[in-house]
């Protein structure tokens, strides 16, 4: 056999994708590469001693992540089903495998047969493949055998069983490092990929080269292959006979799972389970959270432990009604207010919220809800996909933001993040509505509810008649329901609410700090007044709400934080919440929408937003006020 | 054991092909033209193929398609549903290609 050293080519392309802060490689580089949901940041997480995001639903990692163990680098890749440039999760795991000395290969046994295409395609690309049968637990519950040895001798390349969840089969991962070879190539291709070696320097862009990938071809000056399906349906038909000889099925129980899993896509049971689901969340989070705990928090613990003990503090140096005093700890203080919101209001609710999303996504739910919703999604231009970013959204919007990625088309992409930046409140803006709301009654929420629902189906609806380009159809795997694992819950709950805190923080003391300027300097008065016809005018308001504007400018919750204070009537409650949600989103979600949609576009939905939030706040208070 | 595989089943015995969309839920094909464009090679690396044995688990209001296919279940858009060809599998064939 022969043996290539392939040219090694610039990591330059890599740095891009890096997680900052990350020293460049120079160590031999592991890549842990499978399909989508099937344990490799476990894998990973084992391996580096860090935690990745883990989730049951696909598109958790869109980024890499890289970690170090022992002497090696160790990559974790998103899922895909093969390597080419289907979507950008695909072009991140292609440059890390492009590079990598070695490839870990983490396979769904129980999935053998979708699994195994990557695997090919990966020997075929002439890399050191270990692979890593994972989920061997569940594939005895299921009546399943797999002769592994078989496996062995057919693919070329060492197997390992493991059970990731029970760090089972992790012993011999080292081995696993080790013991990575060559597997057997597809004995047509071999020559196809030499002929073309000479020009682009490795056998894995070689093979890209010839399955037509344009961005290889393009690297290297040369044209991309028109072979991809005839090569993709040969590949297929090597897995299918491989699979027809390692894969004995014996007559297995159909697992609970499966028929709960069945129940959640039929709209009989379906709808009932979303109902249910939702009201759930809205117990937990919405009352026992929101109001009894916050409740607690935010007035015995801040109000009237913290505020007052800071006060104290600071009383003897500083004259509470001096310039400094005001910032420090005045209206807006940054001692006194904010860290109120952010401990004892913010952060129950971003907890109650992560830890209730991570429940959903862990147990396979969220799929599956994408798969229920897709045609109605469709009438927004959006298909099922697009559900998850929505749904993050009500925990982040600039984290739904970067989400929007994984989605098909730039039109998708698009409609989504305006959709999000409009008219997706998020879980810290929400947490001050539901408190001012429940103050204002039942028929306040209702209204509310429905006015920024009607704007999101009118938003899409324009939006999918205006955009051009086209929408993907939906094509997921749906994942098997699994019982959530609690540690994992906490886990993620834990690093969600952690990076949440540490990154709205910030805007939140220099958002105080900028209102508190603004006060001291009398600016605020001058913004006040150059609003006022619209507030007491239009949207018939009182004339300090302006205040709340300036506000939400920098964190939306903020921004309806700020008319806690002002003394509202139930109608004016709701048109001055309606004009908050619509509003401009936070500094944090229009850096990311600039990142990821570019200058013109954010622009727009910018503005837009403007625009948007005082016509319908206002139409809203001609017809209640 | 080497077993081949059919690779397009086009016969005038059999029934003619149909779009998944209308597929029955429960019925057991064999997928006969998966359509052109982007989708084409995710639905090949996914093992939906000419040929390939299939069953349909859900069929929602408005067309989105569930169908199953070795212990996977698979969600398939509406609009990629009309234009994918099915046929109706010989009971005698059903559970013979390995799906």
């Amino acid at each position: 056999m022969h043996s290539h050293t392939a040219k090694r080519a610039p990591r330059d392309h890599l740095e891009k994708h890096r997680h900052p802060g990350l020293a460049p490689a120079e160590r031999p580089m592991v890549a842990l590469v499978g399909n989508p949901n099937v344990g490799k940041s476990l894998v990973f997480n084992f391996l580096s001693g860090m935690y990745v995001d883990v989730s049951n639903y696909p598109g958790t990692t869109i980024e890499f992540t890289q970690g170090r163990y022992k002497e090696f680098d160790v990559f974790d890749t998103p899922g895909v089903y093969g390597i080419g440039s289907y979507n950008d999760e695909e072009n991140v795991t292609r440059e890390i495998v492009l590079e990598a000395d070695t490839v870990l290969n983490v396979v769904d046994a129980v999935h053998l047969e979708r699994d195994l295409f990557l695997t090919m395609q990966l020997i075929d690309m002439g890399k050191k493949v270990s692979v890593l049968l994972n989920f061997m637990d569940e594939v005895e519950t299921l009546g399943l055998r797999i002769d592994v040895e078989l496996l062995v001798e057919t693919l070329g390349v060492p197997v390992f069983t493991t059970t990731a969840t029970k760090r089972r089969g992790f012993d011999r991962l080292d081995e696993a490092i080790e013991q990575a070879r060559r597997g057997r190539q597809d004995g047509a291709l071999h020559h196809k990929l030499h002929a073309m070696l000479a020009a682009v320097g490795s056998e894995a862009e070689a093979l890209l080269v010839l399955e037509g990938n344009d961005a290889i071809a393009a690297r290297h000056g040369v044209a991309a292959g028109s072979e991809r399906e005839a090569l993709s349906i040969a590949r297929r038909n090597r897995v299918n006979r491989v699979i027809d000889e390692v894969l004995i099925e014996n007559e297995g129980r159909t697992r609970f799972s499966t028929t709960l899993g069945h129940w959640a896509i039929n709209p009989w049971t379906g709808v009932p389970m979303v109902v249910a689901a939702l009201y759930l969340v809205y117990l937990f989070v919405g009352r026992l959270v929101a109001q009894d705990l916050v409740k607690f928090t935010e007035v015995k613990l801040g109000q009237e432990l913290w505020e007052p003990w800071v006060r104290g503090l600071i009383a003897p140096y500083v004259a509470p009604s001096s310039w400094l005093g005001t910032i420090l700890v005045g209206e807006f203080g940054i001692a006194t207010m904010t860290v109120t919101y952010l401990l004892f209001l913010l952060l129950p609710l971003v907890v109650a919220f992560y830890a209730a999303l991570a429940l959903m996504e862990d147990s396979g739910y969220l799929p599956r809800l994408a798969t229920l919703v897709d045609r109605a999604l469709n009438a927004v231009g959006l298909n099922g996909s697009a559900v998850i970013p929505l749904i993050l959204g009500f925990g982040c919007v600039t984290m739904a933001t970067i989400t929007t990625r994984m989605l098909g088309s730039e039109r998708e992409k698009r409609i989504a993040t305006a959709i999000l930046q409009f008219a997706v409140p998020c879980s810290a803006q929400l947490a001050v509505v539901a408190a001012l709301l429940s103050g204002a009654g039942f028929a306040a929420m209702m209204i509310y509810s429905v006015t920024i629902f009607a704007t999101f189906v009118v938003l899409g609806t324009v939006l999918e008649r205006f955009l051009s380009g086209e929408t993907t159809p939906l094509l997921i795997d749906l994942p098997p329901m699994r019982m959530p694992r609690l540690d994992n819950v906490i886990r993620k709950t834990a690093y969600r609410s952690y990076y949440f805190m540490k990154e709205a923080s910030s805007w939140f003391f220099l958002g105080a700090l900028g209102v508190g300027v603004m006060q001291i300097t009398g600016l605020l008065e001058v913004w006040q007044n150059l609003l006022a016809p619209i507030t007491t005018g239009w949207l018939q308001l009182p004339r300090e709400t302006a205040r709340a504007f300036v506000m939400g400018m920098v964190r939306r919750d903020f921004g309806a934080a700020g008319l806690y204070q002002l003394p509202l009537t139930s109608s004016q409650i709701v048109v001055a919440l309606v004009t908050i949600t619509l509003f401009t989103p936070c500094i944090a979600s229009v850096m990311v929408m600039l990142k990821e949609r570019g200058l013109k576009e954010a622009a727009i939905v910018w503005t837009g937003t403007w625009i948007v939030a005082f016509l319908v706040a206002g139409l809203l208070s001609q017809l209640l006020i | 054991m080497i077993r081949e595989f059919p690779m397009i089943v086009i016969d005038k015995n059999r029934p003619a092909a149909l779009p998944l969309d209308t597929a029955a839920k429960g019925s057991r094909l064999l997928v006969v033209a998966i359509p052109p464009g982007r989708s084409r090679t995710q639905l090949i690396r996914l093992g939906i193929l000419e040929g390939e044995a299939i069953r349909v688990i859900e069929r929602l209001p408005g067309g989105t398609v569930v169908i199953e296919k070795n212990r996977r279940e698979i969600a398939i858009g509406a609009a990629l549903a009309k234009n994918l060809l099915v046929a109706a599998r010989d009971p005698a064939h059903s559970d013979s290609s390995h799906a």
